[in-house]
């Protein structure tokens, strides 16, 4: 059977591009956050995760410190984690293959993968490969897209940059919310976040609100 | 400065690829805890949530109200309209540039 062919190839491909598209955005929130191109790229090629990657700029560019970048940028891979778990017995690799499949354990290759399931074990795997390589490869063109651009532009609110930010962020939280709860802890948390601003060190109000997470899932049963 | 960008570029992809890893290395059962599970969807949820508030109504330290809101209306509106990703942040960066600008 030729792979172009194939389904699971083309669910791959068009996830593949249009998640890796959003990478422009990311690219140019970077730059405008005060992020070098070299950062930028380097983020995109190393964390490879958007929200993780996001996270760590808008907390630096707000001016929290790096700790604090880096812990919210910590607790938001942390479900990369729960995936590779997931994805493990199903890849069933050693060695180098193994090392690779971790770095792109992301939403959108376990997503895929898991959305093969029909189609059998193989299918699964290479749903899991062709998605997670395809993301990389247009994830981190369009960073380098997106860094050069807004280096180009200037000031990032005269192209609305500044909101682009926050919207990719609602963007990616909006799907998320499925329950009462979902929607109750997001307006608690982003409420908690802007009443501490004035008063915490920047990035705590961020952090903040995960241990409201953990009371909630605590106290919820689900 | 640039040490903290540097630090939180480094520091932030080498945890990054240890969660992956380890996901992929430790046994099943120790992460698939319910309770794990479902702190585990709720901790996004209050971080990203709390990252569009502060990026959209904060300055340094200060609560800001300006372009940048309308911008997030403009987000929203998309959203309930179910427009796709890059319409949502394409509607909310020309919104906000369009206030910025010409008021």
């Amino acid at each position: 059977m030729s792979r172009v062919s194939s389904p699971t190839f083309r669910d791959s491909l068009s996830v593949s591009f249009t998640v890796g598209a959003y990478g422009v955005a990311f690219g140019a929130a970077a730059v405008a956050n005060g992020f070098s191109v070299v950062q930028s790229c380097l983020l995109s090629l190393l964390t490879f995760s958007g929200a993780s990657q996001f996270a760590v700029i808008g907390v630096i560019g707000a001016g929290g410190s790096a700790i604090s970048g880096i812990a919210t940028a910590s607790l938001l891979g942390f479900r990369n984690g729960l995936y590779g778990v997931l994805m493990a017995p199903i890849l069933k690799v050693r060695g180098f293959k193994r090392l690779v499949a971790a770095h792109i354990t992301i939403d959108e290759s376990t997503g895929v993968s898991l959305s093969q399931e029909a189609r059998g074990p193989e299918a699964m795997r290479e749903g899991f490969w062709l998605t997670g390589f395809g993301v990389f490869i247009f994830w981190n063109l369009f960073t380098l897209a997106g860094a050069l651009g807004a280096k180009a532009m200037g000031d990032p609110s005269a192209w609305g940059l500044d909101a682009a930010v926050p919207a990719a962020f609602l963007g990616l939280v909006w799907p998320r919310l499925k329950s009462s709860t979902d929607k109750t802890l997001a307006i608690i948390a982003a409420v908690f976040a802007i009443a501490t601003t004035p008063f915490l060190p920047a990035g705590l109000p961020i952090i903040g609100t995960a241990v409201i997470a953990v009371i909630v899932g605590l106290r919820v049963k689900a | 400065m640039n040490h903290t960008l540097w630090i939180g570029v480094i520091g932030t992809s080498a945890i990054a690829y240890g969660l992956k890893l380890a996901g992929h290395s430790v046994p099943e059962k120790f992460l698939s805890h319910p309770l794990i599970k479902r702190i585990n969807l709720l901790i996004p949820i209050a971080l990203l949530s709390a990252l569009v508030a502060v990026q959209s109504v904060t300055t340094k330290s200060a609560i800001v109200i300006d372009h940048r809101l309308v911008g997030l209306g403009a987000a929203i509106l998309t959203l309930v309209l179910k427009a796709p990703f890059p319409i949502v942040v394409l509607s909310a960066a020309i919104t906000s540039a369009a206030v910025y600008n010409f008021f």
